[in-house]
């Protein structure tokens, strides 16, 4: 016996097909904006020379992990090494991408996140879609990215944001959460208004484990990059995926390493913007 | 504060009515699965005045202190600080009052971990919108105040608990309330720190002159910074007094059991114990005058006065022999560097001065006036009888 099919793929059609007839001008001005957004990022980082980018985010790694030269002079080596294999340019417009689609998913994720810690209904509201978005394949969120804004890094970008948000909002209303009851006492009994209470107590005492988050939405943002690569986000990813489809390994491994490299350092960099403190 | 009640949980109203009722605190919990925290809760407490709060865990005294500053919403019941309810006050003036009225102090410190100590100690004033320099510089008088001048730089991290505890002090001082409210403040603290904390708490309080809500379960902490203590079971107080009223006079059963363990060496005084201080000398009587007095009361030792009472010193039995044996005068016999006690001094200070001296000790008033002698045998004498009472009416 077989039951009869219900037509959901039918309906996520006349869905897909109703947004865009009626949204089509919302979705193209998102588009052109990233558009712009993301050749302006990657015109900046090419812009700038090689030499001196490497230098300057050198510097920047050697100032917040608080001096450390050897963690500096590795820095300084892996791009150098970026530069040395011809993959400079491409690299950048990774890095563009990746900081792009953070920014948007830090964006929408931490005061999301923080109207989550304050509302417990939004909270359990939210929590089957943070659910689903992080269960899913990401594969999956290529689809309905390259059919609201076809192909290119625009709905590379989207499917990163999307991808890489979930983990930053998580943590953003678990720190938020977990700020020790004392301490939101002591807020209330020095007549905190509720705005003073986030500010100076709830965000700072919870800026550990919001960072946390930060630094899990840009390691999966730039992983998603990568597989946004099939859909033309260009890049190393891009590279990558040409290198497969060649099986070309010396060209795949090149760029794999090349995103190992821009990967640690940005790991590097987000889990030593804030200092650990001594726990009381 | 008049007729507060608490009750915690899903159905207030109901639990409330099967209270009125006369149903037991289990039952309606059964029933409603509300938890009646606090039941009926009336007092009042005088400016100036320290206020304990004393009971075992679950009494409901933190929630108690917490409907103060209503970090608790009461259920029912009007708390008034100078005439106003706190209980009825919308957010802004519940605001207002939480930053110019009250301070509080809190059992883990809750320091804010990402902030220097000065901060800490600004941050009600930081909250109240005033300016950094001037809010760093109040902050920094209190730090001083509190014996931590030079450590504003600090973070909390840094600091050992009792130096923590005294940042939560300042922090709470640094706004200049009216009331402090302390919640077990210094529970967490080991027993020498807390000794010394309560010490400048003591101090502080005679400077200031606070009103202080103190919760503690810890009768001798009660017994020595309360002006008065509640005593609470059940969310209900049962007896409230000054320390003295509660030792000697517990209302029932349970005030009983909860002060017959309690350390009498602290709780009585040198006042409590002294005699008389029969006989003594006139100092302008010869050696021989204090040998006979001494020959003839069996004593060692002998207090030297003025005609106006006023300590002078003390001679012993052996130097009186040697004076009347080689012609020497009182003044050259006459030993001024003995221990003296005030009238209200703890048993536990005057037996550490008594251990290893034959001697007794002289009680003697601010203005050096002898009042008493305490012996050995007279502290003995009262713990065993005061010890006797307790036990005889446990």
């Amino acid at each position: 016996m077989q039951l009869p099919k219900l037509p959901v793929g039918e309906a996520a059609e006349w869905l897909v097909d109703w947004i865009e007839l009626y949204f089509g001008w919302l979705l193209d001005g998102i588009s052109e904006g990233l558009r712009y957004l993301i050749g302006g990022f990657q015109d900046l980082l090419i812009f700038i020379p090689a030499p001196v980018l490497i230098l300057l985010v050198s510097v920047l790694v050697w100032f917040v992990t608080r001096r450390d030269i050897r963690l500096a002079g590795l820095t300084a080596l892996g791009l150098l090494l970026i530069w040395d294999l011809q993959l400079w340019d491409l690299a950048m417009l990774t890095l563009a991408l990746v900081l792009v689609s953070t920014v948007l998913a830090l964006a929408i994720s931490i005061p999301l996140g923080i109207a989550a810690a304050r509302s417990d209904p939004l909270n359990a509201a939210l929590r089957p879609f943070l659910d689903f978005m992080q269960t899913m394949p990401s594969f999956v969120y290529l689809i309905p990215a390259v059919i609201f804004f076809g192909l290119g890094s625009v709905p590379g970008i989207i499917a990163t944001v999307v991808f890489a948000m979930p983990p930053a909002l998580r943590l953003t209303n678990l720190g938020i959460r977990q700020v020790p009851r004392e301490l939101i006492e002591v807020a209330d009994a020095f007549g905190t208004t509720p705005r003073q209470k986030l500010f100076k107590v709830q965000l700072p005492v919870a800026l550990p484990t919001i960072m946390a988050g930060v630094n899990q939405c840009i390691m999966l943002a730039l992983s998603m990059t990568v597989i946004a690569s099939m859909i033309g986000a260009g890049g190393l990813g891009y590279q990558v995926l040409v290198g497969i489809q060649r099986v070309d390994i010396g060209m795949g491994f090149e760029a794999g390493l090349a995103i190992v490299i821009l990967a640690i350092i940005l790991d590097r960099i987000t889990q030593n913007l804030v200092p650990q403190r001594e726990s009381q | 504060m008049k007729g507060l009640t608490k009750v915690f949980g899903q159905d207030p109203g109901k639990a409330l009515e099967l209270h009125r009722s006369g149903r037991s605190k289990q039952e309606i919990y059964k029933e409603t699965g509300s938890t009646l925290a606090l039941d009926n809760v009336s007092f009042e407490v005088m400016p100036g005045e320290t206020f304990v709060l004393m009971g075992l865990s679950g009494s409901g005294k933190s929630t108690l202190l917490r409907c103060i500053n209503r970090l608790i919403d009461p259920t029912e019941g009007e708390i008034r600080i100078d005439g106003e309810d706190v209980v009825r006050m919308n957010r802004e003036e519940l605001q207002a009052t939480r930053r110019r009225k009250l301070g509080m102090i809190f059992q883990s410190f809750a320091l804010l971990p990402h902030r220097t100590v000065l901060d800490n100690v600004a941050f009600g004033l930081e909250i109240q919108g005033i300016p950094a320099d001037e809010r760093h510089k109040k902050a920094e008088e209190v730090l001083q105040m509190v014996g931590l001048g030079g450590y504003g730089a600090s973070m909390p991290g840094e600091l050992s608990g009792g130096m923590k505890q005294r940042v939560g002090l300042a922090r709470a001082l640094t706004s200049d309330p009216d009331i402090l409210l302390m919640d077990e403040a210094f529970s967490a603290l080991d027993p020498l720190i807390r000794r010394d904390m309560q010490d400048e708490l003591l101090e502080i309080q005679q400077r200031l002159g606070k009103t202080i809500v103190f919760v503690t379960h810890d009768l001798d902490e009660a017994l020595k910074l309360g002006d008065r203590i509640a005593l609470m079971k059940d969310g209900a107080i049962v007896q409230i007094g000054t320390p003295e009223e509660i030792l000697t006079n517990p209302e029932n059963a349970y005030v009983e059991k909860f002060v017959a363990d309690v350390d009498l060496t602290r709780v009585l005084s040198a006042s409590d114990v002294m005699r008389h201080p029969e006989p003594v000398a006139q100092c302008t009587a010869g050696p021989r005058v204090a040998l006979h007095l001494m020959e003839e009361h069996d004593i060692p030792g002998i207090f030297v006065v003025t005609r106006q009472r006023l300590l002078r010193g003390r001679v012993t039995l052996d130097d009186a022999v040697e004076a009347v044996k080689k012609g020497k005068a009182m003044a050259e016999i006459l030993i001024t560097d003995i221990p003296v006690v005030a009238p209200d001094a703890s048993l536990s200070d005057i037996i550490s001065l008594i251990v290893g001296s034959p001697y007794p000790v002289a009680v003697a008033d601010d203005t050096g006036r002898l009042k008493g002698v305490i012996s050995r045998g007279a502290i003995l004498a009262a713990l065993a009888r005061k010890g006797e009472d307790i036990n005889a009416t446990a």
